[in-house]
């Protein structure tokens, strides 16, 4: 048990570097450093730790209907959240929406990337153009994807008709969870290209022109050699992935759909938000909070341990 | 301008680490000591020791007559250069080396008469305005070192700064800290494991070993009597032969059976008992009629010298010749030395079996 | 290059060409609805070559606001938006480049402890606190400020880790040699580290001035005023009321102004933004 928990704390060490936690000189001060670190640690104690534990307490609490008193309840929290057939729909749309905005993302920026590292005249250009999608706001992606598909507006929403599709993403739940996958895959796009692009940058030509005259044709060479030596780079865009479609599509699905049509395309992190704000229940709220949290700490934790060290370089 | 001193000093790390095993030295004001020795030996700690980058764990260390193990290394009036330069790298050439007296208050005229003084002594008035990497591996050498002059320090610091450089500039700088050093007359001290940087810079040198001085002298000194095992294969190059042999009696040895007379020998040492015999390669001539005779393997061409590879008495063994004073192909040389060049060591304490 | 045949050059052009029409259709979108009036939109069949409205619309959009919904002129909520960003992006430099400094180049008893604790905060994003920290921020009085909006975000490892990270890379000898030109502390910080952390500040600052920028969960809880809100909730509030009453040439005007700041960072702050991006890891 001991020596695990020191193995993970390495993983996390070596992660960042923190094996070299030491500075051979120094200076010394009994209160200068603790004054240096003055105005973050209080932030943070105020913000986060605070905060989180307040989370973990309400989870325990049940509140009456005006909030006026609240009684510790134990655990009934997280029983009656896992009795909500609600939260299980929440939790299998999360996970299709996650599975699906990854595998589109990461896809189509893995395809680009590899084009734009071919060394080809106006290469530059051609990463500008794709990487400012990054600087959209969530929010506003959506709002510029349902402009688009907008059921009556929608310059594109005519085509799709013309198909014979009666395309209706403000009341069909699939369509509507079909626009939040590409908005959200639209700006995620940008981020995963880059980090592609610097791994395939990063992977030596000598490697590859091995390959080439071992009689390994182009595409061959791809599976064979440069997507192995892709790995780390896409693990840890899977884990980050992840991580961005659980809570900065946020702005998304609220500009998008707000959770509907009926809740078909609210989230886990999207459900947080409405049951304690439009539901008021906080309590049940905090509930999902503290499970949303166990589930960031298990990602970077299985990203600090597997991805690191399980991936081939 | 002041001497160093130094007074049983050590430095332990944590987890009981000695790095520094208690050594004393003294360093006359104006003279050049080179400290040297293999990498760990703990030359640079002594040597940070006292610029003060480490604090020290016992003894005591003097900078004329002031013990400064508690002061601050800004206040040790001393100047340092780094094997790396460490020049502030946002910094132009003057202000690298006017930083450390605007933070004295030095007044402004002073630091610029100073700086163009350092400058022109090392010839890099002309890129004073340059940021350091636009300026080639020497020429930072030479703004590190302007810093150390235009402060005026007691003492100068080396550390190993000639390392990064190419070996030919190497060699260039060399003759120039030498030349430098003799003109400023300032106290140095210089840490180098390169054992020829060593000999030609050193009035003093300090050959160290395991946190612990092995010999102290002049470099002819070190070089003709070296103290110990440890000393004798270091400096040289190529090393010294070191041979497995027995007293024969008074004044002579045996290698392999073959005898060898020896000048510098203790007294009263058994016969038959084991020793180990030094010669240098270079000390070794190769005729008709010589005492030792070796297996030549195969032969290095060094240009103005050769050296010959080969086995004496079931040991390797290297002859250094003038280029062409031996047949280049010869199988078997005779081999002869003179006694005053046999440096005898105690095989357990590697210690030199000299006359006392 | 190994086999830099012809066809397959413009086999990547064209997916390349193909991938940054993808990308730019929509904002084109936007930008063509921002130059046309509110009928031509709704009819569904706008054109797809500008219109003559966009002076109209971006006055209105700027200095008017949305007449049904929002009726606050964007150009305040720009400013407001502007404000966030920047006291983040700034907020966040100042505070960690202190910590980091502090947990670099002191030696003192709770350093590990004190690192610790602003490194978990990876691990606990606004959204999995939102509640607690809204009723902290509601507590101390900071509803409808900019404090509230600022202070709550500015506090995060990332910034201190990448200036630990950086500050690892300066060698050792940096110090030593101020040690011996006699700079302490403040010196060595204001005379060597802040000069040479420059480009790691304006990368730290790209990443965070759009993180700012972009803020929406947070600033929707706290914000109940009109004159308090960003562009990024405005916009969101002219689609509310459904379909019909929305002003889309005005929302979509509203829409491209909110991409043009943190774009135009992006775009000529390239090199930064690519470095902030790569070195914080998200």
């Amino acid at each position: 048990m001991r020596a695990s928990q020191d193995r993970s704390n390495n993983d996390l060490c070596r992660h960042w570097g923190l094996n070299h936690m030491e500075k051979r000189a120094h200076f010394s001060s009994k209160t200068v450093p603790y004054l240096l670190l003055l105005p973050q640690l209080a932030i943070t104690l105020i913000f986060f730790y605070w905060p989180a534990s307040q989370a973990i307490w309400q989870s325990f609490l049940m509140e009456d209907a005006f909030g006026l008193s609240s009684e510790f309840v134990g655990f009934d929290n997280y029983r009656h959240l896992f009795a909500q057939p609600e939260y299980y729909k929440a939790m299998s749309t999360t996970v299709v929406f996650s599975l699906a905005v990854g595998t589109l993302s990461l896809a189509c920026a893995l395809l680009l990337a590899t084009q734009a590292d071919k060394k080809l005249r106006g290469g530059e250009a051609f990463k500008t153009l794709l990487i400012w999608p990054y600087a959209v706001a969530p929010a506003i992606a959506g709002v510029l994807w349902i402009f688009m598909f907008h059921p009556s507006l929608g310059t594109l929403s005519q085509p799709i008709r013309a198909l014979g599709l009666d395309w209706n993403p403000l009341l069909n739940g699939n369509h509507a969870m079909t626009l939040l996958v590409l908005s959200a895959t639209w700006k995620q796009i940008s981020y995963n290209f880059l980090f592609f692009l610097a791994g395939l940058q990063s992977i030596p030509r000598s490697v590859i022109e091995a390959a080439a005259i071992d009689g390994a044709k182009p595409i061959r060479r791809f599976w064979t050699i440069v997507f192995p030596l892709l790995s780390p780079t896409t693990f840890f865009l899977i884990v980050v992935n992840v991580v961005y479609v659980f809570f900065e599509t946020f702005g998304i699905i609220d500009a998008v759909t707000g959770g509907g049509p009926a809740g078909q395309t609210t989230t886990l992190v999207y459900k947080v938000y409405a049951d304690g704000r439009v539901g008021g229940d906080l309590g049940g709220s905090a509930a999902q909070s503290v499970i949303l949290m166990v589930i960031v700490i298990a990602l970077t934790a299985f990203q600090f341990k597997f991805v690191e060290r399980k991936v081939q370089y | 301008m002041a001497g160093v001193s130094l007074d049983t000093v050590r430095k332990i790390y944590a987890g009981n680490v000695e790095a520094v095993k208690g050594v004393s030295l003294g360093i006359e004001d104006g003279s050049f000591c080179v400290l040297v020795g293999p990498s760990g030996c703990g030359k640079s700690t002594l040597l940070r020791m006292i610029a003060g980058l480490e604090t020290i764990s016992g003894g005591e260390v003097k900078i004329g007559d002031r013990v400064v193990n508690e002061i601050e290394p800004a206040d040790r009036d001393i100047a340092m250069v780094f094997q790396n330069y460490a020049l502030y790298p946002h910094m132009s050439v003057y202000d690298n080396m006017a930083y450390g007296l605007k933070n004295r208050k030095t007044p402004k005229d002073e630091i610029e008469k100073r700086v163009k003084e350092a400058a022109r002594i090392l010839a890099i008035e002309s890129f004073l305005e340059r940021k350091p990497r636009a300026l080639s591996g020497g020429q930072r050498q030479r703004v590190a070192m302007g810093r150390a002059i235009v402060r005026k320090p007691q003492v100068f610091l080396f550390d190993e700064p000639l390392s990064n450089l190419d070996a030919k500039l190497r060699v260039q700088m060399r003759v120039e800290i030498k030349r430098l050093q003799r003109a400023l007359g300032v106290t140095s001290i210089y840490v180098t494991h390169d054992q020829v940087e060593a000999m030609t810079l050193s009035d003093k040198l300090v050959v160290m070993s395991g946190g612990q001085i092995e010999q102290v002298g002049s470099p002819s000194e070190v070089y003709r009597r070296p103290e110990t095992r440890f000393v004798a294969t270091f400096i040289g190059s190529p090393p010294m032969n070191i041979l497995p042999g027995k007293v024969e009696g008074n004044g002579r040895v045996s290698i392999g059976g073959q005898s060898l007379s020896v000048s510098d020998m203790r007294d009263g040492l058994a016969v038959g008992s084991d020793i180990e015999v030094g010669l240098r390669p270079e000390d070794v001539r190769a005729g008709a009629t010589g005492q030792l005779s070796m297996n030549v393997d195969f032969v290095e061409e060094l240009g103005a010298t050769q050296l010959f590879h080969g086995k004496l008495g079931g040991a390797d063994f290297i002859v250094q010749a003038p280029t062409g004073q031996i047949a280049a192909d010869a199988k078997q040389l005779s081999l002869s030395i003179d006694p005053a060049n046999v440096h005898l060591f105690d095989p357990q304490t590697t210690k030199r079996l000299g006359k006392a | 290059m190994v086999e830099n045949r012809r066809y397959r050059n413009i086999l990547a052009y064209l997916v390349l060409a193909v991938g940054v029409l993808i990308v730019a259709f929509p904002v084109y979108l936007a930008i063509l609805a921002s130059t046309f009036d509110a009928a031509t939109i709704i009819n569904g069949n706008m054109p797809l070559v500008p219109g003559d409205q966009a002076g109209e619309n971006y006055y209105r959009t700027l200095f008017i606001g949305a007449s049904r919904s929002t009726r606050e002129p964007v150009s305040m909520m720009m400013l407001n938006s502007f404000i966030m960003a920047m006291g983040i992006a700034i907020g966040k430099i100042l505070i960690s480049i202190l910590s980091a400094y502090a947990v670099v180049y002191y030696k003192f008893p709770l350093r590990r402890t004190a690192f610790w604790i602003i490194f978990i905060t990876l691990m606990l994003p606004v959204e999995v606190r939102i509640y607690p920290t809204y009723k902290i921020v509601a507590d101390l009085g900071l509803l409808d400020t900019y404090t509230g909006l600022i202070l709550p975000l500015i506090a995060s490892a990332t910034g201190t880790l990448l200036f630990r990270q950086f500050f690892m890379t300066i060698p050792d000898e940096l110090l030593e040699a101020s040690k011996i030109d006699g700079a302490g502390a403040f010196r060595f910080f204001k005379d060597t580290l802040l000069p040479l952390s420059v480009t790691t500040m304006a990368a730290l600052f790209v990443i965070q001035f759009i993180y700012g920028w972009n803020q929406y969960l947070w600033p929707l809880l706290i914000t109940t005023k009109d004159n308090m809100q960003t562009i990024v909730i405005g916009i969101k509030k002219m689609l509310t009321t459904q379909d019909a009453l929305t002003e889309w040439q005005i929302a979509m005007t509203t829409a491209v102004l909110a991409m043009v700041p943190p774009v135009f960072v992006v775009i000529f702050m390239q090199r930064f933004f690519v470095k902030g991006l790569v070195e914080t890891e998200k």
